[in-house]
């Protein structure tokens, strides 16, 4: 494999990992905050719909992304009434929230558009262009970096900055802020933050509505970056994988990067990887699909460190009146 | 359903009616409060002095912790005012507790396990929205507070890397971080060693040098004594008496909790020991944290003897009793059956038990004891569902399930007698009856009980006592888990003493006095002797 | 707390599933209607294309098969206290029982397939969700995400062998060979000429058996006890000798079998070779209905039949409405799963309160309920 080669991988490896990252670090707020979010797969489907139907109402992606934002925190606060203030089982939750997007977007993409389900094809202006980095094209003749520079990180479209940018921030707001640390608390003992004097559920469902805004914008990218339109099904299961993700870097934001960024790789190696063999076996495809699910089972097993979650994870709280 | 103590005919004068020279902290007067059909609290005044520590005694179910936390703005009174410093307040939640100075150290900690102590303690308080420095305050502020109080702790430290004393020190800290000047302290001494308790009690002290006024609830008298200034008894939701401390008497104050005389008169003839049936050697076990509770015991029950295990609830006696019922895999040892060493490792190891003839009242019956949500006749069959009497197949035999449950009930006179109503249903006492009549129907060689009448209400102790009583006469062996020392001495024909995971010291319930027994809990070690 | 007393036994078991489902499908009216389509219209055309014909109900009672199964796969782990939501994983893999096996067997006679290909649906269904169960009971990871990710190594496993092992040679699709015509299960069109045409097929009696069977395994064995002892309360489980660890085992195998007898119905009864993603999301209306019918067989037979009702009747909406399809089924469902499973508490303390108001025995059992309420 040549530099070439190796650079394409990694540019699709950072490609393929945006929404993965957008959407673990959605789900790690509110995971941290003590709701259990199987619904990030719902929420971005939802928001890629949204997104792209404004989009190509309008013609303008940023419109697009409002909506895609608008509509993931709507469904958010949704799962959230049912899981927070009704205080209904998490999980089931998450399982509707899933299903009401996929039967939603599909329908209401027919009844508004009539093709199939599908969004039109979205014009220049209402998908995001990428973006090339200052001096990116100065710089590309210098050895090694250049091209790094050039061609790797430069060229991407902005929520692929703001998703890596997300990291820092969430790291700094988790362990910096007064909200972060209210927020490890309540995920971890709400009965400590309540006798605090502050209130759980308020902190819950701000931790939800940032879930949303993420999910929002990586559903976004989806139908208004990446692709140009919304298709069925589109977000295809990158929900589940971000969950895995998250749980494989243990609900900590900079691990959840390099998680995502592997859960990317393989995604964008497999293409290049069909027909290889190892010791002599073709290795197919669907095992490099299964991998990361694989691992997070592993992980989850004990097998390879452990996994703990927060502790007052998934239970509603109640507060004895 | 719920049985009435005596009444008390002359309600003894509330002490301290004048103010003291440094005026009233707090002033309830005419406090209701009810759950449901439940009177929590009737019509409760209480006065607390400033810069006084303030003793409120009761037993479970009294209705103390249901008062402090409508104090403390937890629960809101159905009626009642409430003074601070002589100006009424209505305290909505706990954040307005805390603006009026009013902090509270909860009997289960309030502490986020993962976090350190000064993120715990700046936790609800922060000065902005940046905790950099809030904590850098915090840090000098707890430097502080831990020299003019002599409350050492590392600020650094995680809390689930420290004591359960150290962390009860992080909880006052917390408050009076946040500018308590009342601090309300709920059962403190219930997890502490007797070295911590006296630490807490000298902290305590210097609370009251520094004109903090001090709420403290307990069951324990003996603290009421060492340290309180003025004490206020609770009975069944009621304040029945506040007094000086230094005007009364432990026995006075026992009288009051229980509405009658709190020796308890159990009726027993001597004990005839016969062979060994439960031995104990060498047992070592561990808690969930992996921390070893069971420091290597060794003892022995024989038929037709009750041995009580006296101690302070935290010394290991809960995981004693779990690893020899198979609740709790053993770390090292043997527990011994009629001789036959039991197999207790893996979660079914209490079926095993179980087979071999061993009965088990467990201490928390609700948690443990009893599916609440199921209805009486299945929970009559728990523990016993495969055995052959209730069908010899795979298929349950529900009919034969429910006879059986019917004659525990005759047997028991469980009340209401309906088979079919949940288990949640029935009062503490009733429950209590229900997991007995269970256990003991099986005739088992071994019968061990934790906490028998915890929150059982006073007419069915007595029923229960006697029906421990009436095992042993049958030539059973019992063990018996209690921290109610009264309990242990009256029924015990043995005492064995339990002190930070290990037998401190066996007692002649008979001989010992109260003060022997208390030494050896609190762990002084006068005389050991070996079983 | 306020005392709320518990709804009478009716009221819980078929009032508030009804108040959720009238909701459900009263804001699905609501989104037909913001499309401009007449929701009455679409009731009747669901009901009419449900039960419309013979034709229509055998298509109807076809579904009805699948959710049966899958109903009672997570109604089952739900007894235990465990959510199965793998169903459509483990329906998956027993797809792959169910075609090997036929494909051995299939010049013999279809007795000799459909019994042998019902215990290899069993025991590939129930094989997949052992591992998730095995996981759970000895190493403690949580059961919702290890199912959850064998549903994708299902999909990923499946498609493999379909492209690699199982497709034929001249076939193009990701698909196995057909079944030969002496292995094929009859369907019940060739006994009862109404349901001419229809795939409802011998496997519905399969899963009236398994109701039935279900029913009496939870509430008349000494297994059932022992698992609904630990769905209450998995402590008193320990106390009472019933190892947790081993019914966790066993209950997950069994939903899974459960689950996998969904590849009976659709490999061996209908499809008559294994196709790609033939479960279609079964696994998940098994959720709704396990909600729906109160993880009670009796209610989960109702259920699955409304939910076949549902996806027979969306079916047919298409032809009856233009711009309407099955997709609008998808949302009642999901409303169905949010409203009873996760927003139990929208109706559930109103309900109680008017029946407080309503009965006057109430007072002397809210006494009761009260009195157990101790101090802390």
């Amino acid at each position: 494999m040549d530099a070439a080669a190796i650079i394409s991988i990694l540019d699709a490896t950072l490609r393929l990992s945006t929404p993965l990252l957008l959407a673990c670090l959605a789900g790690l707020y509110s995971e941290r905050a003590g709701v259990f979010d199987i619904g990030l797969e719902g929420k971005m489907l939802a928001a890629a719909f949204g997104a792209g139907a404004v989009a190509a109402v309008t013609g303008s992606a940023w419109l697009g992304l409002l909506a895609g934002i608008g509509v993931s925190v709507a469904t958010a606060l949704l799962q959230g009434a049912a899981a927070i203030s009704l205080k209904g089982n998490q999980l089931i939750a998450g399982v509707a929230i899933n299903m009401l997007a996929a039967g939603l977007c599909t329908f209401l993409g027919q009844q508004w558009f009539h093709q199939g389900g599908r969004t039109p094809a979205l014009g220049p202006n209402g998908r995001f262009s990428t973006i090339d980095l200052p001096f990116a094209h100065e710089l590309s003749g210098i050895p090694i970096l250049g091209p790094i520079y050039a061609e790797l990180i430069s060229g991407h479209y902005i929520l692929v900055y703001v998703a890596f940018i997300m990291v820092p921030v969430t790291a700094y707001v988790l362990y910096r802020t007064r909200f972060g640390l209210r927020l490890r608390a309540v995920g971890e003992n709400p009965k400590a933050v309540d006798t605090a004097g502050i209130s759980v559920n308020k902190l819950r469902y701000q931790a939800v509505i940032i879930t949303g805004l993420l999910c929002g914008l990586a559903g976004a990218y989806f139908s208004i970056a990446q692709g140009s339109g919304f298709g069925n099904n589109m977000t295809a299961g990158k929900g589940f994988i971000a969950l895995a993700a998250l749980i494989f870097a243990k609900w900590k934001p900079l691990p959840a990067m390099f998680t995502c960024l592997l859960f990317g790789f393989l995604d964008a190696a497999q293409i290049r990887l069909q027909g290889a063999r190892v010791f002599d076996i073709e290795v197919p495809v669907q095992a490099i699909q299964a991998l990361p699910y694989v691992l997070t089972v592993v992980l989850l097993a004990g097998f390879i460190g452990k996994a703990v979650g927060p502790k007052a994870g998934g239970v509603p709280y109640t507060k004895e009146r | 359903m719920s049985d009435t103590p005596p009444p008390i005919k002359q309600r003894p004068e509330t002490a301290a009616a004048s103010a003291p020279a440094s005026g009233w902290a707090i002033e309830l007067e005419q406090i209701n409060k009810r759950f449901g059909a439940v009177q929590a609290n009737k019509d409760i005044d209480l006065k607390v002095g400033r810069g006084t520590i303030h003793g409120i005694v009761g037993e479970n179910g009294a209705g103390k912790s249901t008062l402090m936390s409508i104090l403390y703005g937890f629960y809101t009174a159905d009626s009642g005012t409430i003074r601070v410093n002589g100006t009424r307040q209505a305290i909505t939640d706990s954040r307005h507790a805390l603006a009026l100075g009013i902090g509270m150290v909860h009997q289960h900690f309030m502490l986020v396990d993962n976090f350190s102590v000064l993120e715990n303690v700046v936790l609800g308080a922060e000065d902005s929205g940046f905790i950099r420095t809030s904590l850098d305050r915090a840090r000098s502020e707890l430097d502080r507070l831990e020299r003019e109080y002599e409350l050492e702790v590392d600020p650094d430290a995680l809390i689930e890397e420290i004591s359960v004393g150290q962390q009860q020190r992080v909880e006052i800290l917390k408050a009076l971080y946040r500018g308590a000047e009342i601090l309300i302290l709920d059962e403190p001494t219930g997890v502490l060693t007797p070295k911590e308790a006296d630490d807490l009690f000298r902290v305590l002290r210097t609370l009251r040098e520094q004109g903090k006024t001090v709420i403290m609830i307990t069951h324990k008298l003996r603290e009421i004594m060492a340290i309180t200034d003025a004490v206020s008894v609770m009975r069944q939701g009621e304040m029945v008496a506040t007094l000086k401390t230094a005007e009364t008497n432990a026995g006075e104050i026992a009288e009051l909790m229980v509405g009658r005389h709190v020796l308890l008169d159990v009726s027993k003839g001597p004990a005839t020991p016969g062979e060994k049936r439960l031995e104990v050697k060498d047992l070592v076990v561990k808690d969930d944290m992996g921390i070893t509770r069971v420091k290597s015991i060794s003892f022995s029950v024989r038929a037709g003897e009750i041995v009580g295990i006296a101690g302070v609830s935290g010394n290991g006696q809960s995981e004693l009793l779990e690893a020899v019922t198979g609740m709790r895999d053993q770390h090292g040892g043997q527990v011994i059956l009629n001789g036959q060493a039991l197999s207790l490792k893996g979660d079914d190891g209490a079926a095993r038990a179980r087979m071999a003839g061993l009965a088990h009242v467990p201490e928390d019956r609700q948690r443990m004891g009893l599916v609440t949500d199921f209805s009486e006749w299945e929970n009559a069959i728990l523990g016993y569902s495969t055995r052959p009497e209730y069908g010899a197949g795979p298929i349950l035999d529900i009919a034969a399930a429910k006879a059986k449950a019917a004659e525990q009930i005759e047997r028991f006179d469980v009340r209401p007698a309906d088979i079919n109503l949940k288990t949640a249903l029935f009062s503490g006492g009733n429950q209590q009856k229900i997991v007995l009549a269970r256990e003991m129907d099986r005739d088992p060689e071994v019968l061990v009980v934790g906490q028998p009448t915890r929150g059982v209400d006073i007419g069915a102790i007595e029923f229960i006592h006697n029906q421990i009583i009436k095992m042993r006469d049958a030539g059973k062996a019992i063990l018996l888990v209690s921290v109610e020392l009264d309990e242990i001495r009256s029924l015990a024909d043995r005492i064995l003493v339990m002190f930070d995971g290990q037998i401190v010291g066996e007692a002649d319930p008979a001989t010992a006095t109260e003060g022997q027994l208390g030494l050896m809990m609190a762990g002084v070690v006068e005389e050991r002797s070996t079983t | 707390m306020s005392a709320l007393k518990p709804l009478p036994r009716w009221a819980d078991v078929a009032l508030l599933p009804l108040l959720n489902l009238s909701l459900a499908i009263l804001v699905s009216g609501l989104v037909v209607l913001m499309i401009g389509q007449n929701p009455f219209m679409a009731i009747w055309a669901v009901i009419t294309g449900a039960f419309g014909s013979g034709y229509n109900i055998g298509y109807t009672l076809y579904y009805a098969t699948n959710f049966v199964f899958t109903g009672l796969a997570v109604a089952l782990a739900a007894h235990g206290g465990l959510f199965n939501i793998g169903g459509n994983g483990q329906a998956y893999v027993a797809g792959l029982g169910v075609i090997l096996v036929a494909l051995a067997l299939q010049d013999t006679h279809w007795l000799i397939v459909a019994p042998a290909a019902l215990v290899a649906a069993a025991v590939f269904g129930g094989a997949w969700a052992f591992i998730p169960g095995y996981l759970q009971a000895k190493r403690g990871s949580h059961v919702v995400i290890t199912t959850i990710m064998f549903n994708f190594i299902a999909s990923a496993l499946m498609i493999y062998m379909l492209n690699r092992v199982l497709k034929p040679a001249g076939v193009s699709g990701p698909e196995s060979a057909m079944i030969a015509e002496s292995g094929r299960m009859p369907k019940l069109g060739s006994f009862f000429a109404p349901f001419n045409y229809t795939p409802v097929n011998i496997s519905i009696f399969i899963a009236m058996l398994a109701l039935v069977g279900a029913y009496i395994l939870i509430w008349h064995t000494k297994f059932g006890y022992a698992l609904r002892v630990m769905g209450q309360n998995p402590t008193a489980a320990r106390y009472a000798g019933i190892s947790n660890s081993r019914m966790i085992i066993i209950t997950m195998t069994l939903s899974g079998a459960l689950a996998g007898l969904v590849a009976f119905n659709e490999v061996l009864g209908v499809q008559n070779r294994l196709v790609l993603d033939f479960v279609a999301d079964a696994g998940f209306v098994g959720i709704a209905v396990a909600l729906m019918g109160r993880n009670h067989p009796f209610g989960i037979g109702l259920a699955a039949l409304l939910f076949g009702a549902l996806y027979q009747g969306g079916n047919e909406l298409q032809y009856v409405i233009s711009g309407l399809d099955r997709t609008v089924v998808v949302i009642i469902q999901a409303l169905v799963i949010l409203f009873t499973g996760a927003m139990e508490g929208l109706f559930r303390p109103g309900l109680q309160r008017s029946f407080m108001l309503f009965s006057p025995e109430q007072k002397a059992e809210a006494v009761a309920v009260s009195t157990v309420k101790t101090e802390n």
